[in-house]
């Protein structure tokens, strides 16, 4: 990770001399968007919606791995809600409010959703009744077999 | 399982036929999957809410900034994301002076740009602007659930937004916009 940084960060100064030609911007990021919160309790708990929350930019990233000035202060926004000491879930709501749900990896239940949750007992249950039916019909033939020995 | 002399030699029946069907079924999902076209645009959900509260500074000399407050009272505005780092954003602009023209009042937020870079990209590709905020932190993007640049918003006199066009405005969607601010007066 650190590796990465410092070898993006070395092609960024190479880049640096084209910077007006590329789309993007030159501000420096965003106060939280590679600081870390002082209070390690907070920061995990940041850190753990971070990686569930899509980058819009890049979108198959979370925003906690990408590095487009857009995910950055995303994580700023994270970051200062936690530390404001808003619950993780209710800052995932406030981002679906606004980008739906595919702002989120993880998936909500939901009138939409709730067979995702529901098929995992529904197959175990269907896989019940049909191996109670063939251990049935097993031991019913054991004892027809028994019964025809001499 | 050879040991079944009771029970009659049962017909498979349709039940055979199910796997073939269902495998059929996602076959036809994926080939759906693949054949229709790429949309990577996030459209944002916010529309049909009232704009969130914000104060942004001026992001230019000659302009005021823009706060929330101002899309309150008079008539529908729109609301233009936009940057001069964003290439898209130079293509706009000639629509964006003729939306102008025809009477659109324009608004705009300025995504983490510096003021001399904003000054040259107003002076390049003219100023349809009649206030500028200037957002270092995405805040007002991420606010209304625009998630780049340019998106335009329109946002009625009640302060609620009405409608979202995503990228650049090209020629053809400048009477679909007007259309919309239109539709926003009712």
């Amino acid at each position: 990770m650190k590796r990465a940084r410092f070898i993006s960060a070395a092609t960024l100064a190479l880049l640096l001399p084209l910077a007006p030609l590329a789309a993007q911007d030159s501000l420096p990021p965003a106060p939280y968007a590679y600081r870390q919160l002082p209070d390690p309790a907070q920061e995990a708990k940041a850190q753990a919606l971070m990686e569930t929350l899509r980058c819009l930019k890049c979108q198959s990233q979370s925003i906690a791995d990408s590095d487009a000035s857009m995910a950055g202060d995303m994580r700023n926004e994270v970051r200062t809600r936690i530390a404001a000491g808003e619950d993780p879930e209710a800052i995932r709501q406030w981002l679906i409010d606004r980008y739906g749900d595919y702002v989120s990896y993880t998936p909500q239940v939901k009138p939409l959703t709730w067979p995702l949750f529901a098929a995992p007992g529904v197959f175990l249950g269907f896989a019940a009744l049909l191996l109670r039916g063939r251990f049935r019909r097993g031991k019913r033939a054991n004892a027809a077999l028994r019964k025809d020995k001499p | 399982m050879s040991a079944q002399p009771a029970s009659p030699a049962r017909r498979p029946g349709l039940a055979l036929w199910l796997p073939l069907v269902l495998f059929g079924g996602f076959l036809a999902l994926v080939v759906y999957g693949l054949v229709r076209p790429d949309n990577r645009e996030v459209a944002s959900t916010f529309i049909g809410k009232p704009i969130p509260a914000f104060a942004l500074p001026p992001a230019s000399a000659d302009r005021p900034g823009l706060s929330s407050a101002q899309f309150v009272g008079g008539k529908p505005r729109l609301l233009n994301i936009f940057a001069s780092w964003c290439g898209p954003c130079a293509v706009e602009s000639p629509q964006l002076a003729q939306l102008a023209k025809a009477g659109a009042e324009i608004d705009g937020v300025a995504i983490r740009d510096r003021k001399d870079d904003l000054a040259r990209f107003l002076a390049a590709n003219g100023n349809p602007f009649a206030r500028i905020g200037q957002d270092d932190l995405s805040k007002v993007q991420i606010g209304i659930g625009s998630s780049g640049v340019p998106e335009t918003f329109v946002v009625d006199a009640h302060g609620v937004i009405r409608h979202q066009h995503i990228g650049a405005i090209m020629p053809e969607d400048v009477p679909v916009i007007l259309a919309k601010l239109k539709e926003a007066e009712q």
